[in-house]
C-alpha cells in the first residue's frame, strides 16, 4: 500500500492530563488516494480532530502517538523536523475549524496568502508571489484585487476561500479540511464545496475532510469513515454510507438531517438520547451500546472489531443482519 | 387563549459608522399564531434575527407595527416586561447566553424572580425550577440544581435555556438558531422537546434558522427572508415541495441531500442593506433574471419594488414579477 497518498496504521492518541492518561483516538486505520476525498464523521469528542492534528505531527505535546501515519510512503512520526517542516504546506497543508479567527487582522489577506510561498518556496520572486496569489483567489472564486483587502473587509464565507487558498498555496499533495463548512450559510457551503471538490478533481490532490455533517461528507466525499469514540465504527462508499448505513450510529448521524420533502421526517425529528462516552470512562463491550437503540446482551462482552460487509465496506457491530424484534434497551439495563 | 404575536410592514434601521443608512428590515411581515410552530428562514444578513428581536421589543421599527394579542407593542420598560413574561426568548450559543457563574438553579429561577411567580403560583421556587428543569428533558432535575455551565454538555446547556424560559409559563417562545452550535445527533433531541412543549402546554414557537431541514423537521409554517424583507412564505410543505420563488428554490436545490435537483449556486452573497437594489431587491442574484428567463418582466425586475403576492388559497405568497406574471396575480 505504499502508493497511498496518505495512510493511517493502527493509530492510537492518548493525553497525558492531570486525571490520568486521555485516549482520544484508540487504534484507526484510514488511506486517502490522489484525487480522492475522505470524508471522517463524528461528533463533538469521537476524536476526529485529534486525528487531522496528528496527519501533520500537530498535536500537543501532552500527547503519546502510537501506530503509523505514512504520507507519500514516508512515516510522519518519525521522520527529523527538517524534513517535516518540508512536508508542512508543501507536501500536507490543514484548513482549520474555526478558520474566521484564524486569519492575522492586521495583515492584508494577499500577504497571508503569500507567506507559506515565501517561506516554503524561496526561489519565487516578489512579482512571482503576487502573480500565484492572483491565481488562488481566481481559483477559490474571489477577485485577485481582493489580495489588498484586510480579513475584516470580508465576509465569512470569503474568509473561509482566502484560508483554503491559503492552504493550497505551496501546491499540497494533501489537503485536511477540518469542519470547513461549519458556520457557513447552504449558499455559501456550496459554494465552498464547489470550490473544494473541483480542486480536487482539477488537481489531483488527496483530501481528508472532517465534518459532524454526514449529509454534507455524502454529497462531496468519494468514502466516509464513520467514528465514535475513538475508533471507527463504519467505513465505505460516501453514498451508501448515508443512504444505507450498517452501524446504528452512522443510523443516527444520517437521519439527524432529514431529506426535505421526506414525509417520514414531517413532525419527527430523529436525535440519538445520551452523550457521547467520556474518554476516561468508556463503557466496557461495544462503547456505543449504552445509547443504541439495538443494543443487546451480545454487544457486552467485548468491542466489536471492523469486519467487512461486501465491496469496500466495513462496520463494528455485532448486530448487523440480526433480527431487530429484540427488545433491547431492557436487555441492557437488566444485566447492568 | 389567544397569543398572537405579528409584525406587519416593519422597518428597522442601523446608521453604520460612515453614516449610511442600513435598512436591517424593509418591510417585514410575520405572525404566529397560538400554538403554532414558524420558521424563519435565510441566511446571514437576511434580517431574520433582527425581526425576532423586534418581535419581542428589542429593536423598535422606525416604521410599521409589531402586535402583540392585536394590540400594538409598548415599548415602555413596564410594557415589555409584560410582553416578556409570555414571550420569551432562547438565544443561539447556549455557552455565551448563561452566565457562567451562575449555577443552573439560579439561571432558571431569575425569570420567576423578575416577574414575582413565585407568591402567584403558591408552589415553592423549588418546586417550579424542577418543574421547568423537568419540562426541558433535563431528569431529574434536583441533580443539576447546583451545577455550572462548563460542567454541563452542549445538549444539556441548551435544555437549561429552554428550561429558564418555560419558568415562567409562556404563550410563545423564540428560539434563534436552537440547534446550530449543537452535535447532529443531539440536534433531534432538542427539536423533539420543542414540538413536545407545543402538544404539552399549546406553546408557539417562531425558530429562527438557515437550516430548511429544520424547518422541514418542526414547521408548520416557513417564511423564507431575503433582505430584510419575506419574499415567501405558506405552509411549509407547500413552500419546499413546490417553491415559488427564485430564491426559495435556489436554496432547496444546494441542501447537501438534493441530489435530485440541480444545484442552482447563485453567485456572491446577500448585498450589504445599506445598498439595497431597486426593483427587486433579489434581481441581481436571481437565476431567472440572469438566464433570460425572466426577460418579459425584466423592466419591473429592475425598476419596481414589490411586497408579497395575494395568498393562494393554501396560504402560500411569494414576491416576483415573473410569477406574478404567469399567474395573472399582478394587481
Amino acid at each position: 500500500m505504499s502508493d497511498s497518498l496518505l495512510s493511517l496504521h493502527d493509530l492510537k492518541v492518548t493525553y497525558t492530563t492531570d486525571d490520568g492518561p486521555l485516549p482520544a483516538v484508540r487504534g484507526v486505520d484510514l488511506t486517502v488516494e490522489r484525487g480522492q476525498i475522505v470524508g471522517v464523521a463524528g461528533e463533538s469528542g469521537c476524536g476526529k480532530s485529534t486525528l487531522a492534528s496528528t496527519v501533520l505531527r500537530l498535536q500537543p505535546a501532552n500527547a503519546t502517538v502510537t501506530g503509523e501515519v505514512r504520507f507519500d510512503g514516508r512515516d510522519i512520526l518519525t521522520m527529523g523536523w527538517g524534513e517535516l517542516r518540508a512536508v508542512r504546506w508543501a507536501g500536507a497543508s490543514i484548513v482549520f475549524q474555526g478558520a474566521l479567527h484564524s486569519l492575522n487582522p492586521v495583515h492584508r489577506i494577499g500577504a497571508q496568502i503569500g507567506e507559506p510561498m515565501r517561506v516554503h518556496m524561496p526561489e519565487l520572486k516578489d512579482g512571482q508571489v503576487r502573480s500565484r496569489v492572483g491565481k488562488l483567489l481566481e481559483q477559490v472564486g474571489l477577485d485577485p484585487a481582493r489580495a489588498k483587502a484586510y480579513p475584516h473587509q470580508l465576509s465569512g464565507g470569503q474568509k473561509q476561500r482566502v484560508m483554503i487558498a491559503m492552504a493550497l498555496a505551496c501546491d499540497p499533495q494533501l489537503v485536511v479540511a477540518d469542519e470547513p463548512t461549519t458556520a457557513l450559510d447552504v449558499m455559501v457551503q456550496a459554494q465552498v464545496l464547489t470550490v473544494l471538490s473541483g480542486l480536487v478533481r482539477e488537481r489531483g490532490v488527496g483530501m481528508m475532510m472532517i465534518s459532524h455533517d454526514l449529509s454534507v461528507l455524502a454529497d462531496v466525499c468519494d468514502r466516509i469513515t464513520v467514528m465514535y469514540a475513538g475508533r471507527v465504527v463504519e467505513l465505505g462508499p460516501a453514498a451508501q454510507i448515508f443512504a444505507a448505513p450498517l452501524h446504528p450510529y452512522s443510523d443516527a448521524l444520517s437521519s439527524a438531517f432529514p431529506r426535505v420533502g421526506d414525509p417520514a421526517a414531517r413532525f419527527a425529528p430523529a436525535g440519538l438520547p445520551g452523550d457521547p462516552p467520556l474518554p476516561w470512562d468508556l463503557p466496557g463491550g461495544c462503547t456505543f451500546a449504552p445509547r443504541c437503540p439495538r443494543a443487546a446482551k451480545v454487544c457486552l462482552p467485548a468491542e466489536p472489531e471492523l469486519a467487512p460487509y461486501g465491496e469496500g465496506r466495513a462496520a463494528a457491530c455485532v448486530r448487523i443482519g440480526e433480527p431487530d424484534e429484540t427488545p433491547v434497551r431492557n436487555e441492557i439495563g437488566a444485566s447492568s | 387563549m389567544s397569543a398572537e404575536l405579528s409584525a406587519h410592514g416593519v422597518r428597522v434601521e442601523f446608521s453604520t459608522r460612515t453614516g449610511r443608512v442600513a435598512r436591517a428590515l424593509d418591510g417585514a411581515d410575520l405572525t404566529v399564531g397560538a400554538g403554532e410552530v414558524v420558521a424563519l428562514v435565510g441566511e446571514s444578513g437576511s434580517g431574520k434575527t433582527t425581526l425576532a428581536r423586534t418581535l419581542i421589543g428589542l429593536e423598535r421599527p422606525v416604521s410599521g407595527t409589531v402586535l402583540w394579542n392585536g394590540k400594538p407593542l409598548d415599548h415602555s420598560g413596564r410594557g415589555l416586561k409584560a410582553l416578556r413574561r409570555h414571550v420569551q426568548l432562547v438565544l443561539q450559543d447556549p455557552l455565551g447566553a448563561l452566565n457562567p457563574r451562575h449555577s443552573v438553579y439560579e439561571s432558571v429561577a431569575e425569570g420567576l424572580r423578575v416577574h414575582k411567580l413565585v407568591a402567584k403560583s403558591g408552589k415553592s421556587e423549588t418546586e417550579l425550577v424542577a418543574a421547568a428543569l423537568a419540562s426541558a428533558g433535563l431528569r431529574p432535575p434536583e441533580t443539576l440544581f447546583l451545577r455550572y455551565p462548563h460542567e454541563l454538555s452542549g445538549g444539556q446547556r441548551q435544555r437549561v435555556l429552554i428550561a429558564g424560559a418555560l419558568a415562567v409559563q409562556p404563550s410563545l417562545l423564540i428560539a434563534d438558531e436552537p440547534v446550530s452550535s449543537l452535535d447532529a445527533s443531539i440536534r433531534g433531541e432538542i427539536l423533539a422537546l420543542l414540538l413536545k412543549l407545543r402538544e404539552q402546554f399549546g406553546l408557539g414557537v417562531l425558530v429562527v434558522t438557515h437550516d430548511l431541514g429544520l424547518a422541514w423537521n418542526i414547521a408548520d409554517r416557513i417564511a423564507v427572508m431575503y433582505l430584510g424583507r419575506v419574499v415567501e412564505t405558506g405552509p411549509t410543505e407547500d413552500v419546499l415541495t413546490a417553491p415559488k420563488h427564485p430564491y426559495t428554490q435556489a436554496l432547496l436545490s444546494v441542501i447537501p441531500e438534493m441530489e435530485r435537483l440541480e444545484p442552482i449556486v447563485l453567485r456572491g452573497e446577500i448585498p450589504d442593506p445599506s445598498r439595497i437594489p431597486r426593483g427587486c431587491r433579489f434581481h441581481p442574484r436571481c437565476q431567472w433574471f440572469a438566464s433570460g428567463a425572466a426577460d418579459e418582466v425584466a423592466d419591473a425586475c429592475r425598476g419596481t419594488a414589490l411586497p408579497l403576492l395575494p395568498a393562494d388559497p393554501d396560504g402560500h405568497r411569494c414576491a416576483c414579477h415573473l410569477v406574478a406574471a404567469r399567474d395573472g396575480a399582478m394587481t
